[in-house]
């Protein structure tokens, strides 16, 4: 059967491709908010060489730490690099695309946020509660909001299924829909929140009255705080996939692709990558931090533009049919 | 004929989207900024329609919404607004998060009732008077829930792009009756500049609220 | 001979052009006069003329008593109104550059009422009724104090309300008729689409009238959506709330009337008839209440505005001949006396100087003219006899006991309820000592007497000519 070996290797090797560029994605958003702050900045690989120099390095544990507390790193890992590798990036048609399906995608991450929080107040400390239940706050919000896009987008294509999706995108013609409009900007809101990116949190802060990300992880070190440190720039990479998924499929690779539809695949999720990685970092320096207590009222806003985003799709068939 | 459809639905539901952010504002002058978008995405849509049906009476529909509503009367306000130096925040009297879940009630609400009783209508038509509908439950919504007389007329205003788009949206309707609305628009904010000079002579402020201490006062005669 | 229906909103809109050019305000006063004297007689002479069709104006047996009670009305309390603005500027309560543009709007607001009136295109209607109402809402305000503005405010945003939801049913009706007639003026044409109302699409037709109902009942000011009226009527210059309760309701009425009359005629949609029954009582029955806790003579009577509105209301929601006559008769018998009555409260509130009903005592001692002219208006309006209102009411409440004698307990309850608290209130004013210093006024009777009279003759005896054409009116209500 050499097309589920070529389909298993294909997915492994997205999987590994996905980990592998995951860091570098985080390590040029760092470097163009350095640039335009007129830093010379650490380079792009620099996330790389910290991961491997927290992995070398021993980890310290509260006394009162738990199991769970030492266990958590790897499961949260462990599910995100899992979701990551549903999102289909370079090409359609993988192994795993029965489960790529945007609600257990959401399920997924809920679940590594879900043991992020319970292990940061596994420890004790004060800074791990307000930041669990600043992210429990934030993705009460943000998790409905997402599933609404996914709604609106499975409303248009007839299915929850990410690959299936981005094919039925390329098949379209080009034309202006004010609810993908609606249910981008709303998914873009959904991954700054989910990223801790600015304006929700900042990642390069400490700030105790600020802090709703790095609070939780204040209490891990060395081995532990890598996996999380990875798992996070996973997650970024995943919102980024996945947003290039539903909304510029154009240049995917349909699984049986020729090599040079493949390399088209790579070449243009590699470019969309690298300016979403760009815009990012010039977003992040251009605008302010929000007061925590704004946060509602921000994802709110995500919140009304995904339902808007169904209630239009839902006139525009209604009335077109 | 879906290209002039998605042109058309576009505006459309950026008018809605707009109406929403005027929901969601809680700056003065930000608000009266998303009132001109509003008004532009009106002249847009209605001077769309005219091209698209080949009625050449809708133009001028769309030429008065735009200087009149997407210019003159947002830049009058503006200057009102320096002028009277009114507090640049605005009160409202839910939270933002309960305003947007009763917005998105009454859209669900609109767009139901509207697809509900015109099966049989163009596809324009309903997708004009659906949309119109949300608007215009919107700017009452924004008219209740808001404090400051300037946003209120402002919810008003959305209401009568409301109106516009859903006379639009009838294919149809005489001139006559469309410029009888433009100038009694003309006619109402002129009613409420007065007031607005009136109510800030008398109170110093142009919160609703100080009309509710005369209200309050006098609850029982 | 069709100049006079054009006259009869041409020569307002042209006046409150003119009017507001002169600067004397005597002037302007007498000009009103001149003003509504000629509308007047340009309203008479539409007893000679035979129905009149045309593109915009329409003319038959309807709306002809309509507008000339219009007229009339307009024409007293243009009269009225000379000297009572003349006592606010004396008093030093207005400035004579309010009251020059109060004469141009006071005008302005008649032609767009007669307009509405005469309208045959219903966006021409709403229009007329939106302009009159935002000429009210500059009158309301126009003295300036915090409680004005607070009521011109009230009534301005619940007008909106009412405005924006009765045009979004006038599109929608415009929608209905196009599936028939096509695209274009017809389609929002009264009298074609009464022609072909059967054929009308049902279900956008009531979805069409329950926002005109709730729009233009705004503005009748039906119980649950009455708040801006008593607040309009108490703060605002007497003479408009003699104009606001004599006839600004009844044009906001005429109008719903006009589309039910549209619904009606259409075997599927729903039947306008409860619904108008329900509003109808619950006003009458929560106005009469609301009647006895007043403490301001003007509000004391803009309840029971609302309760009269009701009553008629009701009437027209059981429908059929006899009720719909009794309510056309009683719509002309209210106006007449409700604004006989604000005019004789108009020169009460000035000569005792205050509106408080705890301060205005001994009325029959200080002014005995006024408070015979009070007292006559008080017992008219609460149907009692010899007056007009008492023949309406008495029709009224003898033709729903034959047709649902449950309902007429309700009525009856409902009138008695208020009838107690009006002769209860009339008491007090007309007797005991006078508690203020009397101001002198120099009240225009002449325009109490005329209404006065007019519902006492009403009451007495109906011409027969008069009864016919009612008869008319009443049949083509359905």
């Amino acid at each position: 059967m050499p097309a589920t070996i070529q389909s298993f290797v294909a997915q492994g090797a997205q999987m590994f491709f996905v980990l592998a560029i995951a860091p570098a994605v985080t390590g040029i958003t760092r470097k163009v908010k350095a640039r335009l702050m007129r830093r010379r900045g650490p380079s792009i690989f620099q996330p790389y060489r910290d991961l491997l120099k927290l992995v070398r390095k021993d980890s310290v544990l509260a006394p009162n730490a738990t199991w769970f507390f030492r266990s958590a790193p790897y499961m949260i890992f462990a599910f995100t690099w899992v979701a990551a590798a549903l999102v289909p990036t370079l090409a359609s048609g993988l192994m795993f695309n029965w489960a790529a399906d945007v609600v257990a995608l959401v399920a997924l991450i809920g679940a590594a946020r879900a043991l992020l929080a319970l292990a940061a107040m596994d420890a004790g400390t004060a800074f791990g509660g307000i930041g669990s239940s600043r992210e429990m706050m934030i993705a009460s919000l943000a998790e409905p909001a997402s599933l609404l896009v996914a709604l609106t987008i499975a409303f248009a294509a007839g299915t929850t299924r990410l690959p299936e999706v981005a094919q039925f995108l390329i098949a379209q013609p080009l034309e202006i829909r004010v609810s993908f409009a609606l249910a981008f900007v709303a998914l873009v809101i959904v991954a700054l929140a989910e990223n801790a990116r600015i304006p929700v949190d900042n990642p390069a802060t400490h700030l105790e009255l600020t802090m709703v990300h790095e609070a939780m992880v204040l209490e891990y070190s060395g081995r532990h705080l890598a996996m999380i440190e990875a798992a996070g720039h996973l997650k970024l990479t995943l919102y980024i996939s996945l947003i290039i998924c539903l909304f510029l499929p154009f240049g995917m690779a349909p699984f049986d692709g020729t090599a040079g539809a493949w390399a088209i695949g790579i070449g243009s999720y590699l470019a969309k990558l690298g300016l979403a990685a760009v815009a990012l970092g010039v977003w992040e320096v251009s605008i302010a931090k929000m007061r925590v207590f704004r946060v509602s009222e921000f994802l709110g806003g995500a919140f009304t533009f995904a339902f808007l985003a169904i209630l239009l799709e839902f006139l525009s068939r209604e009335v077109q049919r | 004929m879906t290209n002039a459809y998605d042109v058309a639905h576009f505006l459309a539901g950026m008018m809605l989207v707009c109406s929403f952010t005027l929901l969601y504002q809680d700056r003065i002058l930000a608000v009266l900024n998303t009132f001109a978008v509003q008004a532009i995405m009106l002249s847009l849509a209605v001077a769309w329609q005219g091209y698209v049906r080949n009625a050449p009476d809708l133009f001028i529909t769309a030429a008065m919404a735009f200087g009149l509503k997407g210019i003159i009367i947002p830049v009058a306000l503006n200057r009102m607004v320096e002028k009277l130096g009114i507090k640049r925040g605005v009160d409202q009297v839910v939270n933002v998060g309960v305003a947007m879940f009763l917005g998105l009630g009454l859209t669900s609400l609109a767009l139901l009732l509207v697809l509900k009783v015109t099966p049989g209508a163009a596809s324009f038509t309903r997708e004009g008077l659906a949309l119109a509908l949300a608007i215009i439950l919107l700017g009452l919504l924004q008219m209740i829930l808001r404090r400051n007389a300037v946003t209120q007329i402002v919810g008003f205003m959305s209401i009568e792009n409301g109106l516009i788009l859903a006379a639009t949206g009838a294919r149809g309707m005489p001139l006559v009756v469309e410029v009888s609305v433009a100038f009694s628009v003309l006619i109402a904010l002129f009613v409420f500049a007065v007031f607005l000079f009136r109510i800030r002579e008398r109170f110093d402020s142009v919160d609703v609220e100080s009309l509710d201490k005369v209200r309050a006062a006098r609850a029982h005669r | 001979m069709n100049e006079a229906v054009y006259a009869v909103f041409g020569i307002p809109f042209l006046s409150a052009l003119l009017l507001a050019l002169i600067p004397s305000y005597r002037l302007t006063a007498l000009g009103n006069v001149l003003a509504s004297g000629l509308t007047f007689a340009a309203g008479l002479s539409f007893l000679t003329l035979p129905p009149v069709t045309e593109t915009y104006v329409i003319l038959d047996d309807l709306n002809k008593f309509f507008i000339i009670l219009n007229t009339l009305v307009g024409f007293t309390t243009s009269l009225f109104s000379r000297s009572y603005i003349g006592h606010e500027i004396a008093t030093g309560h207005l400035t004579p550059l309010f009251v020059r543009f109060y004469h141009a709007m006071f005008q302005g607001m008649m032609g767009a009422m007669n307009l509405a009136l005469l309208a045959n295109n219903i966006g021409l209607m709403w229009v007329g009724l939106e302009f009159a109402t935002l000429m009210t809402v500059i009158m309301v305000g126009i003295y300036r104090t915090p409680a004005a503005l607070e009521a011109a405010w009230k009534y301005f945003i619940l007008g909106i309300v009412g405005i924006s939801l009765a045009f979004f049913g006038t599109i929608l009706v415009y929608l209905a008729g196009q599936g028939v007639l096509g695209e274009g003026e017809a389609a929002m044409t009264w009298s074609e689409l009464i022609k072909i109302a059967p054929q009308l699409d049902a279900p956008l037709l009531n979805i069409a009238f329950i926002f005109l109902l709730v729009g233009y009942g705004t503005k009748v000011g039906l119980a649950p959506l009455h708040a801006w009226l008593p607040d309009a009527h108490a703060e605002g210059p007497t003479p408009i709330s003699a104009v606001l309760s004599g006839l600004l309701l009844n044009v906001a009425l005429f109008a719903l009337l006009r589309f039910k009359m549209l619904i009606a005629a259409n075997p599927n949609a729903l039947a306008p008839g409860p619904i108008l029954i329900t509003m109808g009582l619950v006003s009458l029955i929560f106005a009469a209440f609301m009647l006895y806790q007043r403490q301001d003579i003007k509000r004391l009577f803009a309840y029971s505005s609302i309760e009269h509105m009701g009553l008629i209301t009701f009437a027209f929601g059981l429908g059929g001949p006899l009720l719909n006559f009794a309510a056309l008769l009683h719509m002309v018998m209210h106006s007449l006396t409700k604004s006989a009555i604000f005019f004789a409260v108009g020169h009460v509130t000035q000569a005792k100087g205050t509106q408080e009903l705890s301060a205005i005592r001994g009325l029959s001692v200080s002014n005995p003219v006024l408070a015979f002219a009070l007292a006559a208006g008080v017992i008219a309006i609460s149907g009692l006899p010899p007056f007009g209102a008492f023949m309406s009411e008495f029709l009224i409440i003898t033709a729903t006991f034959a047709r649902e004698p449950l309902l007429a307990l309700a009525v009856a309850f409902g009138l008695l309820i208020a009838l107690g608290a009006l002769l209860m209130r009339l008491q007090d004013i007309l007797f005991g000592e006078p508690t203020t210093p009397n101001h002198p006024v120099s009240a225009a009777s002449a325009p109490i007497f005329v209404h006065l009279s007019l519902i006492l003759i009403a009451g007495m005896f109906l011409p027969p000519a008069i009864v016919v054409w009612f008869r008319r009116a009443a049949e083509m209500l359905g």
